[in-house]
């Protein structure tokens, strides 16, 4: 398939780089809103839209917007989308704006939106991103779906509303309660994590999949995490080496002088790399 | 009045754990959660900013949004305005409190898009606290978060030494040790 045209973008959103199953971006809504699918399914379409369209105007406005300014102008622009979608939601369809609650304003702080601001709308042209922004959303709602099913399935025995479970069948209602969330979580990156191992046994490039990046909401702003590996795959020559070492690094305080890691790492190219890092943090946070 | 604030504190640190029930600000909670003296100090940092971020934002909803009939633009002006008072208390501190910008400094920026924060400053225009309710639901929603990760802090030490199965080493079974967490502190929603 051709690198970078439209289907490509909807099947590297839906697939290869699904927001939630692949790059494990945004779980604070996923945990939370996910108790039925319709609740998962209503979140996934309000986000994919807001991500749409935040992606849409992100790309037609930066060439104007000055680089220095750029995180906060854009989550402005975000903002605005959240707002508008926020007060459509509310006059149009009230149940779900009643469910889905507090979590609408916070879609604001969702990783995968700032992230695929900064990581595509920012450098490519308008009709892709925007379709980038639908690919991503489709995968999101697609995974919000799946999890949310999964959790109403086994704590509640239905399906949108529907009983599929026999009737012998106890309800776990644990599942549609908070732990629920954490255990189907845990199950599902645990998963990942074997599909990972057995790919890398098998000598495949299994640097996109990562639970690393993805718990590490607080940088928002660079969780690009696949341009900013593209980047690091140029200047290092051993791409292996950062995943771990960008999974080991979430306990660090990004600012903290004590990098074991590259005091330990022997080659110049990680430990560069790791520099770069903490500059780019620090703009972050700057800007 | 005193009742019902110690109602407040309860119910928003414990009951309602803020990481434990309502999912937010779970990314520092299963990131910066390795050890026991970072967690704390990022707990504290979190208690710092929520609790001025709610003052601030109670009080712009109150006396600017309010009046002036632009309620809709809160979601706006609430990360606008905690992305900036994260900035200005960092610079604050790095100039006046050395002391205390070393304690917390580098928690700082990591707070800025904690949805925690953005969280509790919605949830205080829903439930229309006031300006001083709103500060005691921001103070005991940190405290909340700080008590859920400094106890997640103390078993992943523990946990170091143990044997976990090969794909469950990690991410997993942190989320499910929060999971067993998330369980006790269901325990605690008979006590209001």
């Amino acid at each position: 398939m051709k690198q970078n045209s439209i289907s490509e973008r909807l099947i590297n959103g839906l697939i290869r780089e699904n927001p939630t199953f692949v790059l494990m971006l945004g779980m604070c809504p996923t945990l939370a809103v996910t108790t039925s699918a319709v609740n998962g399914l209503g979140m996934g379409l309000t986000t994919m839209v807001v991500l749409a369209l935040s992606n849409m105007f992100i790309s037609l406005l930066r060439k104007v917007i000055p680089d220095k300014v750029r995180i906060p102008a854009f989550i402005v622009i975000i903002a605005s989308f959240v707002t508008v979608v926020e007060l459509l939601l509310k006059a149009f369809i009230p149940f779900l704006y009643d469910a889905l609650g507090l979590y609408i304003p916070l879609i604001v702080v969702n990783c995968i939106i700032l992230g695929r601001a900064e990581a595509y709308a920012s450098k490519n042209g308008v009709a892709l991103s925007l379709f980038d922004g639908v690919g991503m959303g489709l995968g999101f709602t697609v995974a919000l779906t799946i999890i949310g099913a999964v959790r109403e399935i086994l704590g509640a025995g239905e399906v949108f509303g529907l009983a599929v479970m026999p009737e012998s069948y106890v309800p776990c209602s644990i599942f549609v309660m908070a732990p629920g969330a954490f255990f189907v979580l845990a199950v599902l990156t645990a998963i990942q994590n074997k599909v990972k191992i057995a790919g890398e046994k098998k000598g495949k490039d299994m640097s996109k999949v990562q639970s690393g990046c993805g718990f590490d909401c607080m940088n928002c702003g660079e969780a690009g995490c696949s341009s900013r590996r593209e980047e690091q795959k140029q200047t290092a020559k051993e791409p292996d080496l950062e995943v771990i070492e960008i999974t080991d690094d979430e306990d660090e305080p990004i600012n903290g002088k004590a990098m074991p890691e590259a005091k330990a790492a022997p080659e110049e190219g990680p430990k560069a790399m790791s520099e770069t890092m903490q500059k780019e943090k620090e703009e972050e946070s700057n800007g | 009045m005193v009742k019902d604030l110690l109602i407040i504190l309860i119910s928003s640190s414990l009951v309602s754990n803020v990481v434990l029930s309502q999912f937010l600000g779970l990314c520092p909670f299963l990131g910066v959660s390795k050890k026991t003296s970072t967690a704390a100090g990022m707990g504290t940092a979190v208690i710092f900013v929520i609790t001025l971020a709610s003052a601030v934002a109670g009080a712009i909803y109150k006396y600017i949004l309010y009046p002036f009939d632009l309620t809709y633009l809160q979601t706006i002006v609430f990360i606008l305005v905690i992305a900036a008072l994260v900035q200005f208390v960092e610079m604050f501190l790095k100039k006046f409190v050395k002391s205390l910008y070393q304690a917390l400094g580098v928690y700082l920026p990591l707070i800025t898009t904690n949805c925690a924060v953005l969280g509790v400053a919605l949830t205080n225009v829903q439930k229309n606290y006031g300006i001083l309710t709103g500060i005691v639901n921001g103070f005991a929603t940190a405290a909340g978060f700080t008590i859920a990760i400094v106890i997640l802090a103390g078993i992943r030490e523990k946990m170091e030494y143990n044997d976990i199965p090969e794909s469950f080493k990690g991410m997993p079974i942190v989320l499910v040790t929060a999971g067993l967490m998330a369980i006790a502190f269901c325990g605690f929603s008979g006590l209001l």
